[in-house]
């Protein structure tokens, strides 16, 4: 082998060891790495929310027609159409929240109740002009969040 | 093929010819796309108009990965092949790589505050488009610290050459993690799920943005030949001058 294809070889040996050392060290980072749970998520890997010391992030829709005020707090319902988590937060919120809308919460547990710190609205990948949003609606074709 | 390419001199009688036009293909899509994306485009239906931010800040986050690539690729050329010209052209890639990834941040952030709620979060995304940034700027801060210019070279390709590992994670991330940024709208199984008036704008400034950078790198390489020469000539003056008083 000449010297041209045995630096090509090591080259590729090198990208190869350290996009796998990469991938491991990822995977065992997984729960530092993901920015949120959904509320099914935390079921299946605390139990119990009383189990949840630590500050969280919570990330799903808020279930229709499940927003309250009361005074400064607004009370509404995170889902992932499996499992849901009652929020109370304080505070400002997003334009973009309303109910069906994704949003990612960040707080604490207190007697099964989520007592956000922080919501930060959440938009999906599609794009489309307002007009096109509502025919798809209308013809039950609608595949974006519900709003 | 690649030695053919590789003579200066050829180099520079090509992209003579051919500068001109990448200029031109790059103003007319400039001026289409900022037109459609500024004017004849919708709203969208969640965002209203702050999703014009995105003929920016898609296109940027394209070419900061896109060139990036390139930049590693041809670090790989430098380092098997030892071709000289390779290593100018990483280092004129650099710079260019750099202005888009921090506009891709500084354009995101602006869009983070009115539709997220915040300017930055530590999500994959964003994080790893960060690190891609960090990449850059190792890059040339590297290729820059050593006393000669070829040490600086190797080991700032040795970097790149590592960072290529990022490109997959920052690409990826938002499909592998939850993360607060929504998944790819473009380059996805399925097809893309944007209207196509808003798909027009976006890919004239991708083009746009794409034959300005092609058009910056090639003025950066012709620059850093020409540095080249001149160090050769003075080096040569320098040697005569000694040689006359020796």
């Amino acid at each position: 082998m000449n010297s041209k294809y045995r630096r090509l070889f090591i080259t590729i040996v090198i990208i190869l060891t350290l996009g796998l050392a990469t991938k491991l060290i990822l995977m065992a980072l997984e729960d530092n790495i993901v920015y949120f749970y959904t509320p099914d998520d935390l079921i299946e890997k605390f139990g119990d929310t009383k189990n949840i010391q630590n500050k969280i992030r919570i990330g799903g829709l808020v279930l229709e027609s499940s927003i309250k005020k009361e005074g400064e707090k607004t009370i509404f319902m995170i889902t992932d159409r499996k499992k849901e988590v009652k929020v109370v937060f304080k505070g400002p919120l997003p334009d973009l929240f309303r109910e069906g809308q994704g949003i990612v919460a960040e707080g604490m547990f207190q007697n099964n109740n989520f007592i956000a710190s922080e919501v930060l609205a959440k938009h999906d990948e599609n794009y489309m002009p307002p007009e096109v949003a509502d025919a798809l609606k209308k013809n039950n074709v609608w595949k974006g969040e519900s709003d | 093929m690649f030695d053919w390419l590789a003579n200066p001199n050829r180099f520079n009688r090509i992209t003579e010819k051919i500068q001109p036009y990448i200029l031109l293909i790059s103003v007319i899509t400039l001026i289409s796309g900022l037109y459609f994306g500024l004017f004849d485009s919708p709203k969208d239906y969640q965002q209203g108009d702050a999703v014009r931010i995105m003929y920016v800040h898609v296109p940027s986050a394209w070419l900061a990965s896109f060139l990036y690539f390139s930049l590693a690729i041809s670090c790989i050329f430098y380092l098997v092949w030892k071709h000289p010209l390779a290593d100018l052209v990483s280092s004129s890639i650099a710079p260019i790589g750099t202005l888009f990834s921090a506009l891709t941040l500084v354009t995101g952030s602006l869009w983070g505050k009115p539709m997220w709620g915040t300017w930055w979060v530590w999500d994959a995304r964003l994080t790893s488009m960060l690190v891609l940034f960090f990449f850059y700027l190792g890059y040339i801060l590297l290729s820059n610290a050593f006393e000669r210019k070829i040490d600086g070279s190797k080991t700032a390709s040795v970097l790149a050459i590592v960072g290529l590992i990022n490109l997959p994670i920052v690409k990826f991330s938002v499909d592998w993690w939850h993360t607060l940024h929504q998944p790819a709208s473009i380059i996805k199984i399925g097809g893309p799920s944007i209207d196509d008036k808003m798909l027009l704008p976006l890919i004239l400034m991708f083009f746009a943005l794409s034959f300005f950078s092609l058009y910056m790198i090639i003025l950066n390489v012709k620059t850093k030949l020409i540095e080249k020469k001149c160090e050769a000539l003075l080096l040569k003056s320098n040697l005569e001058e000694i040689s006359k008083i020796g």
